[in-house]
């Protein structure tokens, strides 16, 4: 391969999620159907219109010692968990350079938020009112910077190629991903890691997705509220954690004997350019995704078993993706299993890329695809256009190449779809 | 009352244990809170914020950069505060 498409693999994961504090227990929450919503039992949420969500399993404060924990803001603490599992799980044994098998000058890290450092900006902002000027702390800018979960991962892998943070409301975490792939393909780096975090559980971020009638309101009932393609879906819930992969250059994993868990083949991106916030509803501008994505690799139709979709569990939403997926593959689509795994994890927002690259992974990597639970009566709509895996997993085929999409798209227009393949 | 030196030291072991995970008894009065006490130049606000509210004390910031030790502060304290 040329210096400019380099062949990029996966040779890391890592996850803090509302299924469980790594990216093992995540993995098994997934196959095994269980849902990570909860009641918020927070004084707050009583006024909340909305009062499910879904928080992660294990707080990061019991992971993360407290001097770090107390500079960092919740999203990049999140971040910093799922990276540094993700390094060990590589083979990492210390930051680049330390650990001579990197070279910090060849080493990116690429991790995306949707909202950044809200929850920090709106605690500084409540000791302001409450307490003044003198007790604001002086971390605050360094915490809310949208670039700091990438810049903190960056720091602590000793990443020198270049680190970046792209932002795309619920695309992000996909889209960090993407540009990590595209740092590797056209030879500006060896290694990256990449994905997605978002802590957005806070009474304004939850006051303001309810007012926009984006998020559900079955409150009576936490487990069942997140159902993408059921006909009673009414809105995603939030969720909260994060999604971490570290990305290599084939011949650099394979120099260093690396373990890979599959192949980022590339990337389809595209935008609506058709409403800040409503879908398309006939799902145009992700065609025109899948689209670019078949074009710019050699990705084979016949090959995609697999579909990890973005159905955030929105009326409009699912409908607008599985259409699109009919649209571009034709009868290929019958042999795709389209699992939504947002039915367990809730929404992470800008980290539902990088969780659900993780899940995606796996999947090819296991062969098996998680269920999407909570569907009691499919929508017809999306039956006639998709074979959606419910209540269970399901098994891959056992032998052959095979591949699989994550689809991402944001508020904005962003869509994002990124193609992995079993090695 | 005012707080004596012994308090103070006691007080701003507390402070930087809180901030940095410094154990309490690491803080003594010729440790250096940069070189010593992992207190960097943004965590030092920290620590001179919550020293003003404990020991009722004002320090401008042209004063912060005098004070490179615990002893340095202690001294600050001991004759500054209300």
């Amino acid at each position: 391969m040329s210096p400019t498409n380099r062949t990029v693999v996966v040779t890391g994961i890592g996850a803090t999620t509302p299924l469980g504090g790594d990216a093992a227990s995540t993995w098994e929450g997934l196959i095994a159907g269980r849902s990570g919503v909860r009641p918020l039992e927070q004084e707050w949420a009583a006024e909340q219109a909305v009062r499910i969500a879904a928080p992660v399993a294990v707080e990061p404060t019991e992971v993360i010692p407290r001097p770090q924990a107390r500079r960092l803001d919740r999203s990049a603490q999140f971040a910093l968990i799922a990276a540094q599992e993700a390094w060990k799980d590589a083979g990492f044994e210390a930051k680049a350079g330390e650990d001579a098998s990197v070279d910090p000058d060849r080493l990116g890290a690429v991790i995306a938020s949707g909202i950044g450092g809200v929850t920090t900006l709106l605690d500084q902002y409540d000791v302001l009112k409450e307490k003044g000027v003198r007790r604001v702390s002086p971390h605050t800018v360094p915490m809310l910077m949208p670039n700091s979960p990438s810049a903190n991962v960056g720091l602590a892998v000793g990443a020198r190629a270049g680190v970046h943070t792209p932002v795309s409301a619920c695309a992000s975490g996909a889209e960090a991903i993407g540009y990590a792939i595209e740092m590797i393909r056209t030879g500006r780096a060896d290694v990256v890691v990449a994905g997605g975090t978002e802590a957005a559980i806070h009474p304004l971020p939850i006051a303001a997705f309810g007012n926009m009638m984006a998020m559900s309101k079955n409150n009576d009932d936490p487990q069942g509220a997140s159902r993408p393609y059921d006909a009673a879906r009414d809105g995603f819930v939030l969720g909260e954690g994060a999604g971490v992969i570290v990305l290599e250059s084939a011949e650099h994993a394979a120099a260093r004997g690396a373990r890979v868990y599959a192949e980022a083949v590339g990337q389809g991106i595209s935008a609506d350019a058709h409403d800040i916030v409503q879908p398309e509803p006939e799902g145009r501008g992700i065609s025109q995704a899948l689209t670019n994505l078949l074009e710019r690799t050699d990705l084979d139709p016949a090959e995609i078993v697999h579909v990890n979709a973005h159905a955030t569990s929105t009326p409009a939403g699912d409908i607008a993706e599985l259409k699109a997926l009919r649209k571009v593959f034709g009868d290929e689509a019958d042999h795709m299993a389209v699992s939504a795994t947002k039915s367990m994890t809730g929404h992470l927002l800008g980290g539902a890329g990088g969780v659900e690259s993780v899940a995606t992974v796996l999947a090819l990597y296991h062969r098996i695809a998680p269920p999407t639970i909570n569907v009691e009566n499919l929508d017809p709509e999306a039956e006639a256009n998709a074979d959606v895996v419910r209540g269970e997993a399901r098994k891959l085929p056992v032998e052959g190449r095979i591949a699989a999409l994550n689809d991402s798209f944001g508020f904005g227009g962003h869509n994002v779809v990124l193609a992995f393949r079993s090695v | 009352m005012a707080a004596t030196q012994e308090e103070i030291v006691a007080g701003l072991a507390d402070i930087v244990n809180e901030i940095a995970g410094i154990p309490v008894e690491d803080v003594q009065l010729d440790k250096s809170f940069t070189d010593d006490l992992d207190v960097d130049s943004l965590s030092m606000v920290e620590v001179v914020v919550a020293a003003e509210e404990r020991f009722d004390v004002k320090i401008p910031d042209e004063d912060v950069k005098n004070l490179k030790t615990v002893g340095d502060a202690t001294d600050y304290i001991l004759k500054h505060q209300g």
